[in-house]
């Protein structure tokens, strides 16, 4: 797991400032076929059953300034095949509109990355400040 | 900054990120590249170029020469290098390929790729078989990452910087690419002055990362339909474009370039 718990990291980097979501602070737990939490308000569990061979790992709810973040992943043979946000910071406009700019991006990059297998990236040139956020930045943190 | 980190799962790998030449230079080497000090001499060579060639720095040759105040017999030897390559380049892309974009000599389109391709010449040459530099998205690969594989680069999706567009793997290969992504309309057309239109990225895959990265540039500026037949005519070099409105082309040789799986 820790290949995949890294995958995050890496390509969270340039959002760590929004989301502080922390891999290290416990355990996360995993579940096979595991339900997903229940949805807030509505008072009925929603059951997610997922493919043959793959797994849930849900990452611990991260408190961050702007409220809690939790993530979850779906994993087969090693290779992260789908980031859900379970929990995000929805309480003012701001949030909101960080929400859907930052999570489809961090979970683009991070299925991109996985499944593509690399070794490296190329694409137009980018100065020192954008490498931080690019793929390449995530590969060299040994994604 | 520097900063090496091994690779995981691969403990004979070392990965090393250099920040040089206003970009970021990266190395997929052997561990023993690293202790016997053959990375170190790469990257002394890429800071070398930095320090000969900025044309940001004012006591760079090539500073000197642009304000005529040297003439190249006192600069480094390499610089007279440069300056034929970039005018056998000019030459054979119609003027698309430029030493002076803005009317000044500045070879930075040309250093880069040159410079990387250097770089990894100088690991081949101590020893190092199989190894990846990348130089702010230009990428010369020796070797393979692992016996009986090749490496594979992801191309990046310049509609979305976090995507790929496509894989290319091989063996002894280098890959440039050239786009609107990061920069802006960085690549202006010399022969209109312009910024270049048609496409958003332009990918040429080769032997040489020098001649790739020259290529691409000078496609680039080309527009769709002139990139297209030029590209096609070149020897040895084959390209993949992915056009403003999101439609993709390639070489009639590039597909022995696509990853398979």
């Amino acid at each position: 797991m820790r290949r995949v718990i890294l995958a995050v990291t890496g390509t969270v980097a340039g959002l760590v400032a929004l989301l502080t979501f922390k891999t290290h602070t416990g355990e996360p737990s995993e579940a096979a076929l595991s339900p997903a939490p229940a949805q807030a308000g509505t008072g009925s569990t929603t059951t997610t059953v997922l493919p043959a061979g793959e797994r849930a790992v849900t990452g611990n709810v991260a408190n961050t300034v702007y409220g809690p973040v939790q993530v979850q992943l779906a994993v087969k043979a090693n290779k992260i095949v789908k980031v859900s946000i379970l929990e995000q910071p929805s309480s003012t406009e701001h949030d909101l509109q960080i929400g859907q700019f930052a999570f489809p991006k961090l979970i683009a990059e991070t299925l991109s990355a996985q499944s593509a297998r690399i070794d490296s990236v190329s694409g137009a040139t980018y100065t020192s400040g954008g490498y931080i956020k690019s793929l390449q930045s995530a590969l060299d943190n040994g994604v | 900054m520097n900063n090496s980190t091994p690779v995981a799962g691969i403990s004979a790998r070392v990965r090393h990120a250099e920040h040089v030449m206003g970009t970021v230079v990266s190395f997929d080497v052997p561990v023993f590249a690293r202790h016997e000090g053959i990375l170190q001499a790469a990257v002394r060579w890429l800071h070398w170029v930095d320090r000969v060639f900025s044309p940001y720095r004012p006591d760079s040759d090539v500073s000197l020469l642009a304000r005529a105040e040297v003439t190249v017999d006192a600069c480094a030897p390499e610089v007279a290098e440069v300056i034929a390559a970039c005018a056998f380049l000019s030459d054979s892309s119609g003027g698309y390929f430029t030493a002076s974009p803005g009317g000044q000599f500045d070879p930075s389109g040309f250093v880069k790729g040159w410079a990387v391709e250097r770089a990894s010449q100088l690991l081949s040459a101590a020893g190092s078989a199989d190894h990846l530099v990348n130089g702010g998205g230009d990428v010369q690969c020796a070797g393979g990452r692992a016996p009986g594989e090749g490496w594979r680069v992801g191309i990046v999706n310049p509609f979305h910087a976090g995507q790929l567009a496509l894989v290319v793997a091989g063996r002894d290969f280098a890959v440039a690419t050239s786009g609107t992504a990061e920069r802006g309309l960085h690549i202006v057309d010399p022969v209109s002055g312009r910024p270049a239109t048609g496409l958003a990225s332009l990918t040429v895959a080769g032997p040489s990362l020098t001649f790739a990265d020259a290529y691409a540039t000078a496609a680039f500026a080309m527009g769709d339909a002139l990139a297209r037949e030029w590209t096609e005519s070149l020897e040895g070099y084959e390209a993949f474009a992915i056009t403003d409105d999101g439609a993709t082309w390639q070489t009639s040789g590039f597909s022995r370039y696509i990853a398979v799986d």
